[in-house]
């Protein structure tokens, strides 16, 4: 049913008819009202889950990390701090192969203390195995959380639904959620073949010595690669069911002759997308959504890029001494092309810094040039620095 | 697309009144868009809030820059320089005072409500943000008050559901009818 | 088998006794050291405690010497995640367990480590919302499987490589941090102690633990030859010199009120007990006179449980540290 509910509210509702039986999380903003939902479906009988209000981000990742081990499905959410906070863990509970959904309701990295979306939490967490899939709008949020689960458990890999911190979860917009026939239709219950039994006991967690460990990292890494599959099915059954893709493995917007493309992760597509139609006169360009980011979707992006000249990547974090983190990833993966694209560079909105529209004219203007420059946050402004700090013109990277 | 920036502080309903004005509008058929300035403000500093209207799907997630709309809850944040900024030419506000409209001399059209007194006599507590939604739809007719009271009602119930429904009826009372709504249907 | 109700002899009787099959939760093979004390204690715990439950394991010796991969000396269902958070695995197992409407009884294993220092806060967390959870610290007294290093329970005056006496030191400065105490501080149901020494106790412990819902704690003392540089052998004798000096009082508390205690018939001078380990020798060099105060020190410590916890028993007691079953396994004292 359609309604207008905030990003939180609808993820929450959502959550709840996926049926979690082990539901664990600690408060940070812009977190918090996900929690505050649960808590209060829990409390109106609207959701029947042992809801544990845990003492910290690293309690409730082990927490959900115990109750799948014995056999539930899970649910947490967490965001910046609290996402580091539980990092050890949350490569944990890739390692051991368990399922479960967590939402990172992304937000910056503090110091300087920031409680504002960026997406330098999820970006630290790259390498801890878990699929990573991230949401343009609060629909794509409660779909893709749905999604999470089947992807999830199908694959026995954790899932990450990255979701704007603020910019989506604070936001009231139209939603549909879906009723719970659908969803119990879209997702069986839950039976983890691996969960502990005392008749039938198992060791979960053993030491592995070198003999094994290369063994393991193989078989996690093909499980990862593997999962774009999934990824791609469970994406393309939901929409056979509720008539919504959530954009599979990422999307591609715009006039097949679009020489320029911009790739985004998350909540700045929509900014960009009603940006085109203000700036009609710019030249034609392709705005990619990059839904999976792990896996990392290397043929699809080949895809989507063939055909163009120039490639941005708009990116809402960075390595600080290299620059852009999914921008050198795209380097990487478009390699291989018969023509790669000039690929540019930049950050934005660090920090929840407004992304106008004018971004989308500024982009335009920034990659009329010979050769792409060096990666900057564009959005930066310089005259608050003092002149020493302003930079070089080359920095490491593109 | 109708874009609309409400000012207040911390304690005064700011999200909520912008919360009330989307799901208004959507009750109505509209697409809309409401999210907070975010902050970690605590009650009483200054926050703003917005809401986007519109017959199409929305896609813009960034604040609202030139509104067409300012609904101010706090009479004091006139002072605050900068609080106008990007407001259309032939954008309104709607301010939350006592005094006259005079008292606020404005390159744009002003109206007053006196919203934290109706609220104090009505709810008991001065939080101003339903009068003046429903000063809003009396001003612009963008919506029916029906939309808003449907809102109050997937809010709130019982007793404050009741007496912000008395509120909001008082409220529109003291406002002349239509007066914003040439240009809210520009 | 006997028939008819004919009386079996005693030799039968014995015999019986040794024979009869009983439930290991860790089997033998694994790779502890010799005269470990962690996995007499953790064997003795899984016995009590019976088939029907489900383990979480803080990283530490007990983790790493029964599961070298493909190999596991556990029959039980154990599971293994990090160092600090076993009290928040264990806690997690518990609410799946009772989402699924489950009984199985959730038992969360650490060092004094993982324990007293960094798994501090998940503990604390555990036991304050009220899961359902027997915790089980084998102490130790310091991070043995990184190579003995002191952690808060190291008892004071104690030598590890990270407090190692010289002419500014006297092994560790600080005092053995009470952890039951401050477990107890959060009205749980029940907290004891226990030691290796003495399994009838601990075995009785354990079954008390599993009968109560709700969070259970209870401390082993358990000696490491290794760490406390004592002769495997004996492992059992110094464990159960630590309760007879009164320097590790064994004592039972619900909702933090004393209800029992070990009395110890003849306290031994804190000396029996140091002397044994070369984790204390620093403190027997007669030309220091450091050494000295710290032996006065210790002793004074040891006095001093003894009089908080009333440890000085009136006499011949079937249960004082004298009596109580320290190696015969089953009879009249197995409680």
């Amino acid at each position: 049913m359609r309604k207008a509910l905030e990003g939180s509210q609808a993820i929450a509702q959502t959550v709840a008819l996926c049926r979690p039986q082990v539901v664990a999380a600690y408060p940070i903003t812009p977190q918090t009202h996900i929690v505050e939902n649960i808590a209060k479906l829990v409390a109106d009988g609207k959701m029947d889950c042992e809801l544990v209000s845990v003492e910290s981000e690293f309690s409730a990742a082990s927490l959900v990390l115990g109750a799948v081990s014995a056999g539930s499905r899970t649910y947490t959410a967490s965001a910046s701090q609290g996402i580091l906070l539980m990092s050890e863990v949350l490569y944990n509970i890739a390692g051991l192969r368990v399922p479960m959904v967590l939402t990172c309701a992304n937000r910056a990295i503090s110091a300087p203390l920031s409680i504002w979306n960026d997406q330098q939490d999820s970006m630290a967490v790259r390498d801890a195995g878990w699929i990573q899939l991230y949401c343009a709008d609060n629909q794509e949020a409660v779909d893709t959380t749905i999604q999470a689960y089947r992807i999830s458990e199908a694959t026995e890999l954790p899932v990450m639904v990255c979701v704007d911190g603020f910019t989506l979860t604070h936001t009231l917009e139209p939603i549909d959620i879906p009723d719970q026939d659908m969803v119990d239709t879209f997702l069986p219950p839950f039976n983890f073949k691996r969960a502990l039994d005392p008749a039938s006991p198992t060791s979960v967690g053993t030491l592995v010595s070198p003999d094994f460990y290369p063994e393991a990292r193989h078989s996690h890494h093909h499980a990862l690669l593997n999962a774009a599959d999934e990824i791609i099915a469970a994406d393309a059954d939901w929409k056979q069911l509720s008539g919504r893709s959530a954009g599979g493995l990422l999307s591609v917007d715009g006039p097949d002759d679009a020489r320029i493309g911009i790739i985004t992760l998350g909540s700045v597509y929509g900014t960009l997308s009603a940006a085109r139609d203000e700036y009609p006169d710019l030249p034609a360009t392709k705005l990619i959504k990059l839904r999976a980011y792990r896996p990392f979707p290397i043929d699809a992006l080949h895809t989507a890029c063939t055909g163009l000249t120039d490639l941005v990547v708009l990116e809402r974090a960075l390595s600080p001494g290299y620059g852009g983190i999914v921008s050198s990833e795209v380097h990487a993966a478009l390699s291989g092309m018969a023509t790669v694209p000039r690929i540019h560079s930049f950050a934005v909105g660090l920090g929840g810094r407004d992304i106008p529209l004018d971004i989308y004219r500024k982009l335009h203007d920034q990659i009329d040039v010979p050769e792409p420059g060096p990666f900057t946050i564009i959005d930066v402004e310089l005259e608050k620095l003092p002149v020493e700090d302003h930079g070089s013109e080359q920095s490491a990277s593109g | 697309m109708i874009e609309v920036r409400i000012h207040g502080r911390g304690g005064q309903g700011n999200v909520v009144a912008a919360y009330l004005l989307a799901t208004a509008a959507f009750n109505e058929g509209w697409y809309t868009q409401a999210f907070p300035a975010f902050g970690a403000e605590r009650r009483g500093a200054p926050v703003v809030a917005f809401v986007r209207l519109n017959h199409e799907p929305i896609k813009r997630r960034c604040q609202v820059a030139a509104p067409d709309y300012l609904i101010i809850q706090d009479e004091a944040l006139m002072n605050v320089p900068g609080i106008t900024d990007g407001l259309k030419p032939e954008g309104s506000i709607l301010l939350n005072t006592a005094r006259s409209s005079e008292d606020y001399p404005s390159d744009n059209e002003l109206v007053t409500l006196p919203a934290t007194n109706l609220a104090q006599q009505y709810l008991g507590r001065p939080v101003p943000n339903t009068a003046l939604l429903s000063a809003f739809l009396k001003l612009t007719d963008l919506l029916p008050q029906s939309s808003l009271i449907q809102s109050l009602e997937e809010r709130f119930k019982g007793d404050v559901l009741e007496k912000n429904i008395a509120l909001i009826e008082a409220a529109a009372d003291t406002i002349p009818a239509n007066l914003w709504k040439q240009t809210a249907n520009a | 088998m006997s028939t008819n109700n004919q009386a079996i002899t005693s030799e039968q009787f014995v015999h019986l006794r040794k024979n009869q099959p009983r439930f290991e939760g860790i089997e033998s093979g694994h790779r502890a050291c010799l005269g470990c004390g962690e996995a007499l204690a953790a064997r003795l715990v899984t016995e009590a405690a019976g088939p029907d439950v489900m383990i979480a394991n803080a990283t530490g010796c007990l983790e790493v010497f029964t599961t070298p991969w493909p190999e596991s000396a556990w029959r039980l269902p154990w599971m293994h995640s990090l160092f600090e958070n076993a009290g928040a695995i264990a806690a997690g197992m518990e609410a799946a367990l009772k989402a699924q409407g489950k009984h199985t009884k959730v038992l969360a294993f650490g060092g004094d480590g993982g324990t007293f220092d960094i798994g501090f806060q998940a503990l604390s967390g555990m036991l304050e919302r009220g899961h359902n959870v027997l915790y089980v610290c084998f102490d130790n007294e310091a991070y043995m499987n990184t190579g003995i290093q002191r952690s808060s329970s190291t008892p004071h005056a104690a030598m590890t490589t990270t407090s190692p006496p010289g002419s500014e030191r006297m092994g560790k400065r600080h005092l053995k941090k009470d952890i039951l105490s401050i477990v107890a501080a959060h009205h749980i149901p029940y907290a004891a102690t226990a030691s290796v020494a003495y399994p009838s106790d601990l075995r009785k412990k354990i079954r008390r633990a599993m009968a109560i819902e709700g969070p259970t704690f209870i401390q082993i003392h358990s000696p490491c030859p290794l760490g406390w540089g004592h002769d495997g052998a004996d492992s059992i004798k110094v464990a159960r010199l630590a309760v007879q000096t009164g320097l590790f009082p064994v004592i039972e508390l619900e909702r933090s009120e004393l209800i029992g205690s070990m009395p110890i018939r003849n306290p031994r001078p804190v000396t029996d007990y140091l002397e044994l380990q070369q984790r204390f020798r620093h403190l027997f060099d007669k030309d220091d006179t450091r050494a000295v105060e710290e032996l006065v020190h210790i002793q004074a410590l040891a006095d001093h449980n003894i009089k908080h916890y009333n440890l000085r028993g009136e006499g011949m007691d079937a249960l004082d540290s004298d009596g109580a079953d320290s190696v015969r396994r089953g009879g009249m004292r197995w409680a």
